[in-house]
């Protein structure tokens, strides 16, 4: 199997209205997709739709618009539970995003088993978002946070993570992909490592959701979470899939409407999954975005998306590779959806802006993941990011436009 | 010279450029020949916040006037930070405290001004009135 053909390729670009744009007078380049990416139309038309049209509270009128968007808004529930193979949609709940999603996890799984001395493991890669709130429950409950360093190439140590789990930390918490490396984790041997402890595990899924098909019930996570924006969904969405044994368990994290049962002024009793996690009015038009995005992904086909970026990003990468004075950041055997790298004598944040002067929009900076930075002994990288519609002339262009910055810049 | 003829002086310079390969290459050249911080005041106290790139500023005052040095580890970020100091270092605090910044518009590089622009110009700007402040605090008293 292959990528797309130059004409699929084009068909597909033209479904996203943001590419055709200029920057400076030049076309625009988006390598900025591991922060979120371009939105098809369809995804913008059914916000659009719902705001124009089908407007309403869901799950409380009576009143044909609220019942029709509350069926719409529960069959992205199954959809969402379809796409990442879930064995029942109960098990997917919708938050903000990534982070909140494990924030609540933090919270709520926090409540049910975590007392005093207990740890959580984590990897040297961690988004912040991955870090902070475990990091913050382990000192609430003076428990140390454990985390599996990484190697030169930018992956975990198999052996301490195996040594980690012996320390048994009441919770394993790793990304899928790493943000500011690349590095695709190799998850299912780490959970069934973390199972063979008898410890539950969550899975950071924002980078990976968008470039390879996911089988929660095939990995037996018992946690993964994800965003809509990084998947060419909305912003102010995301999932939290989680197995039912630990949801039924878990306390609510946040109160109000919708996620209660019967109310007294003095007692409350809460609502069932999935609703007991989802206090107050929910993002209805986010969620029906999510849905179109998801339909986006499946009609484009998710797999021949894996393989497209894949060929491009290898592309880049060994064309960057040219470069004198470049030094790739990450270099894993098993590399997903981002290069991060700096440059002798330069500054990430020069590359960055002289970049953007010539039409591509990359990241620099330390990516939310300073530890990391901190490992390779960098300030931050200048990170590019593929999606589903870049192409290997993009390529070519932005690593024209990279060795122009540096002769700039030396 | 007032800030306002060193602003103009500035706004001419850069008038001469017609695309931006030859601007950033004039602010990078500027950027090498920025007044250097004295090393030992290269610390946490004078880190400007703000910015994607370290930026360290220090201010002297000196018969009523101000003189800044500064340093960055990113070039381009230098390249500005010497514009401002053109603009800003040996005028008096009063001077500085009632100066706008417009010749950064003027000159092209008005994407530079937003606050959450990573290089934090606006931080620059606002870290050496604050010195300015200081200084006129001082005087004043």
């Amino acid at each position: 199997m292959n990528g797309f053909t130059a004409s699929e390729l084009n068909e597909l670009r033209n479904q996203f209205p943001a590419l055709h744009q200029s920057i400076y007078g030049k076309p625009l380049i988006y390598l900025d997709n591991a922060a979120t990416t371009q939105k098809p139309q369809l995804v913008i038309d059914r916000i659009t739709k719902y705001y124009t049209f089908e407007n309403c509270n869901i799950h409380r009128g009576v009143h044909y618009l609220s019942q029709e968007a509350t069926a719409a808004y529960e069959d992205v529930r199954a959809k969402v539970a379809g796409f990442i193979h879930a064995a029942k949609s109960e098990e997917v709940i919708f938050t903000r995003g990534t982070t909140e999603s494990i924030n609540l996890i933090a919270s709520s799984f926090g409540k049910l088993l975590f007392e005093t001395g207990d740890s959580v493991l984590i990897t040297g890669m961690e988004h912040h978002s991955n870090l902070v709130p475990w990091q913050q429950l382990c000192k609430n409950h003076n428990g140390e946070l454990l985390v599996a360093e990484l190697d030169e190439r930018g992956e975990v140590s198999m052996e301490q993570y195996g040594k980690l789990l012996e320390q048994k930390p009441k919770l394993v918490a790793i990304t899928h992909i790493s943000n500011a490396l690349g590095t695709v984790n190799p998850i299912k041997e780490m959970i069934a490592m973390a199972h063979a402890n008898d410890i539950p595990v969550l899975i950071d899924g924002a980078q990976s959701v968008a470039h390879m098909r996911i089988d929660v019930q095939e990995l037996d996570c018992d946690f993964f979470v994800f965003s809509g924006h990084k998947m060419y969904g909305p912003m102010g969405v995301g999932v939290l899939y989680g197995k039912q044994k630990w949801l039924e368990q878990m306390p609510p994290w946040q109160f109000g409407g919708e996620m209660v049962d019967q109310v007294s002024l003095h007692e409350t009793t809460f609502n069932q999954l999935p609703f007991k996690f989802e206090a107050g009015t929910p993002n209805v038009a986010g969620v029906l975005g999510l849905g179109a995005a998801i339909d986006f992904l499946q009609q484009t086909d998710l797999e021949k998306i894996g393989l497209h970026e894949m060929i491009i990003l290898n592309y880049a990468l060994e064309k960057l590779k040219s470069i004198p004075g470049i030094r790739i950041i990450g270099n894993a055997a098993e590399r997903a959806g981002v290069i991060s790298f700096v440059v002798e004598g330069t500054h990430p944040s020069d590359i960055g802006t002289l970049l953007d002067k010539m039409g591509v929009a990359v990241r620099t900076g330390h990516h939310c993941a300073q530890p990391v930075m901190t490992h390779f002994n960098v300030p931050g990288t200048v990170r590019a990011s593929f999606a589903a519609y870049n192409s290997l002339a993009e390529a070519d262009i932005f690593v024209e436009a990279v060795q122009k910055a540096v002769n700039m810049l030396c | 010279m007032t800030i306002q003829e060193i602003q103009e002086q500035i706004v001419s310079e850069f008038s001469v450029f017609d695309d931006w390969l030859d601007k950033y290459n004039y602010l990078i050249e500027m950027g090498k020949e920025v007044p250097r911080i004295d090393e030992r005041f290269k610390t946490n106290n004078h880190l400007i916040s703000g910015c994607q790139s370290r930026v360290w500023l220090h201010a002297e005052n000196r018969e009523s006037k101000i003189y800044f040095t500064a340093d960055s580890d990113a070039v381009i970020t230098k390249g500005i930070v010497n514009l401002l100091i053109r603009v800003f270092s040996g005028q008096s605090p009063e001077a500085i405290l009632d100066a706008d910044t417009n010749f950064i518009e003027q000159i092209g590089l008005k994407e530079h001004l937003s606050p959450t622009r990573s290089n934090g110009l606006v931080s620059m700007v606002k870290q050496m009135k604050l010195y300015a402040q200081v200084y006129k605090l001082k005087q004043d008293n």
